[in-house]
């Protein structure tokens, strides 16, 4: 019972932050709404008992994709600290709520016409196990997405680099 | 208990509101957001569902752990593209990025 009412408060968290994320017009009040999202779900996933995976959601995310952006949007341009003034037209607007609603409508289909078999949940998954399961090397272990990630992340530090570098010509 | 539909209403509504301001908007940096919501809409679903569907296995655990840390590598780069868009051009909407256009 009482995890209902607190996946009820986190869901009216998440989903109107997010819906005043998409419509506000400035876009530093875009990214605090979705610095609110990604703590809601965070929480979802603290109420999933997965910790780690709540940890690692307000780490990484809301701690380092939300600084890069308020960065980016404090270095792209001023107007925008001020409030800017983007007009959206019209039938975007059409066009976006028509994809929308198409999409849940295929979604709502798909999902009422399956039934899911919950099965018995059990405690918090321990931290050893997620440790083993991350850096083994066996069956249902994931050492090499682990290093694979690693190596991604350095290329995407430098290819970062190398793109927004300053030219010298 | 909450039942796995909830998550999956919840995560779908997210994921469709995601993409309507992709749709909607044209300032870069608002799109870069509007994807972070869709992305952050299948992480609920993949751990909800490794949760409460199959309690003994880590498979969607992993998934959500590796989709966090490859989202801020691919918001990284963006942002440093985003970044040198408006360097180079002075706008920050993609109706000014016209010269690749066919």
């Amino acid at each position: 019972m009482a995890s209902i009412v607190v996946f009820s408060i986190l869901a009216v968290v998440i989903l109107g932050s997010a819906l005043l994320c998409v419509t506000t017009k400035r876009i530093m009040r875009a990214a605090t709404y979705m610095l609110f999202v990604l703590f809601g779900v965070a929480g979802l996933y603290f109420l999933l008992d997965y910790t780690y995976l709540g940890a690692a959601q307000i780490a990484v995310y809301a701690g380092g994709v939300t600084m890069i952006y308020v960065f980016a949007i404090q270095l792209v341009s001023k107007q925008t600290l001020q409030g800017m003034v983007e007009h959206i037209k019209c039938s975007r607007i059409l066009q976006g709520l028509l994809l929308s609603v198409v999409g849940l409508a295929t979604v709502a289909v798909v999902f009422l016409k399956n039934c899911f078999i919950s099965a018995a949940t059990t405690d918090e998954l321990p931290m050893d196990q997620i440790g083993t399961a991350l850096l083994g090397s066996e069956k249902y272990q994931y050492v090499l997405p682990f290093e694979f990630i690693s190596v991604f992340l350095l290329a995407c530090i430098i290819g970062g680099l190398v793109v927004s570098r300053k030219r010298e010509d | 208990m909450v039942p796995v539909e909830c998550y999956f209403v919840l995560s779908a509504l997210l994921f469709f509101i995601g993409v309507y301001g992709f749709v909607t908007r044209r300032n870069l940096i608002a799109m870069l957001i509007s994807i972070e919501l869709v992305l952050n809409a299948v992480d609920i679903n993949f751990a909800a569902f490794n949760r409460l569907l199959f309690p003994g296995e880590l498979e969607g655990f992993f998934m959500t752990l590796f989709s966090i840390g490859v989202s801020a590598a691919e918001s990284a780069v963006a942002i440093a593209i985003i970044i040198n868009v408006y360097r180079n051009l002075k706008s920050d909407t993609v109706d000014s990025i016209s010269n690749m256009k066919g």
